[in-house]
């Protein structure tokens, strides 16, 4: 299963709650969050880090990152 | 893609350490007692400087804070990290930095100095901070339950540099119209003759201090209120150990300098009236919580182009203002005399904020 999280214009902490209510809400095997401040990007790095996440790839499209995120 | 070493555990830290050695200095070489940074009170200092109160004691233009914005600046546009954006609820934000603001002069400091009075040795200190924590975790609560202030969008370049430039006309001011001795006015700014508003570093050293952990802490995203935030939601260590190295290390250089002296009573600008220095910082820690982030934090945010938190930071200096003409800061003597109601009205005002202000988006 994948999902999708666009965090883009929200300010912190709402792309980490965000993620982690997607980690929660079942057995997402990949998630794909989209933000658009550097802050953001590793602050989702960091709790899917600690969420036995792996970060697959994070793709820079303009202003905006694409973190694809992959269950361990 | 170069590693941003700032974001890293150790990088915060090293913040945190600089930050605490930096305000240890300041108040070695003038400014006030425990207050070698305090965005609260600085700002407080900047309303009284350009009259927005005529408290005779507190004014004066804190080269720190614009070097805050400034310095932040520098670090967005070094690395392409300068996002003009705004348009997430400007009036909450405004309100919340009003009462942040005023809660944080109920107590006599931001988080920060909360932090430096505990390493001076400010026994009150523990006591607002224990507050500041209650008031953060309300504001967890609240954020667990959908509160959310949505979305800002991009803007022009020029409307993310407004607040930098307003900080860089303040500076102009202080440099066209500088202190005269023995004079409280020059042109068109105020300075303090007494109190803690006539207290200060060289502007210099002031100024390139500001500008220097604007710098780091942009990159380090160094921010006291989601210390606290994210111990008490995600039971993450992160930003916190970077809050513990600014009281160790402000401690050390304190210890150093001679400028630690533990107790609770006669401590510099301070009160020892536990309940309202209690209830200030949870009022304060509720509004940073709510707006996502402390004054510092808003500051170097601001710096970014982030035009939400700019409006935070003006509602905390009309905050100031309204804290001093109405009587609502405190001084060493204890609460003003409509602190208390402040309070109570203030916390009243963020839970209207809290509990209405739910949306899923």
């Amino acid at each position: 299963m994948s999902t999708t999280i666009d965090t883009r214009g929200l300010s912190c902490p709402q792309p980490v709650l965000m993620f982690m209510d997607a980690v929660k809400s079942g057995n997402e095997n990949e998630i794909i969050v989209f933000t658009d401040t550097d802050a953001s990007k590793e602050n989702v790095s960091r709790a899917a880090e600690n969420k036995k996440y792996t970060i697959k790839d994070i793709e820079q499209q303009g202003d905006e990152y694409k973190i694809t995120l992959i269950k361990d | 893609m170069i590693k941003n070493f700032f974001a890293t555990r150790w990088g915060v830290i090293c913040v945190g350490a600089i930050i605490g050695v930096l305000a240890g200095l300041l108040q070695k070489f003038g400014n006030p007692g425990n207050m070698g940074i305090c965005v609260a009170c600085f700002e407080r200092d900047i309303a009284g400087a350009i009259g927005l109160h005529r408290a005779g004691v507190v004014q004066y233009i804190r080269p720190e804070i614009i070097g805050f914005v400034l310095g932040a600046l520098v670090a967005a546009f070094s690395f392409k990290e300068f996002k003009p954006r705004s348009g997430s609820a400007p009036i909450v934000r405004f309100t919340l930095g009003m009462f942040a603001m005023i809660g944080a002069l109920v107590f006599l400091g931001c988080p920060w100095r909360a932090l430096l009075r505990l390493a001076g040795g400010d026994g009150n200190a523990i006591i607002g901070l224990i507050g500041l924590a209650g008031g953060i975790w309300i504001g967890v609560q609240f954020l667990k339950n959908g509160y959310n202030l949505g979305q800002s969008k991009p803007t022009h370049k020029s409307a993310g540099l407004l607040l930098p430039l307003l900080m860089l006309g303040l500076l102009c001011l202080m440099l066209i119209y500088p202190q005269l001795a023995g004079e409280n006015k020059a042109g068109v700014l105020f300075y303090s003759l007494k109190g803690p508003g006539a207290m200060h570093a060289p502007l210099l050293l002031s100024l390139g201090a500001g500008l220097f952990i604007g710098f780091i802490a942009q990159r380090s995203r160094f921010c006291t209120m989601g210390a606290f935030r994210d111990l008490i939601l995600f039971r993450q260590m992160h930003l916190f150990s970077g809050v513990i190295a600014l009281v160790v290390f402000a401690f050390i250089t304190n210890f150093v300098f001679g400028q630690f002296n533990p107790g609770f009573t006669g401590q510099p600008v301070a009160h020892a009236m536990h309940i309202w220095n209690f209830a200030g910082m949870v009022l304060a820690g509720l509004a940073f919580a709510l707006a996502g982030g402390c004054p510092g934090r808003q500051l170097f945010l601001s710096g970014e182009g982030d035009g939400d938190a700019a409006i935070f930071v003006l509602g905390m200096i009309m905050g100031a203002a309204i804290a001093h003409n109405f009587g609502l800061a405190s001084s060493p003597k204890g609460v003003g005399p409509h602190g208390v109601t402040a309070v109570v009205v203030g916390l009243v005002i963020c839970l209207f904020i809290g509990f209405t202000m739910r949306k899923k988006i």
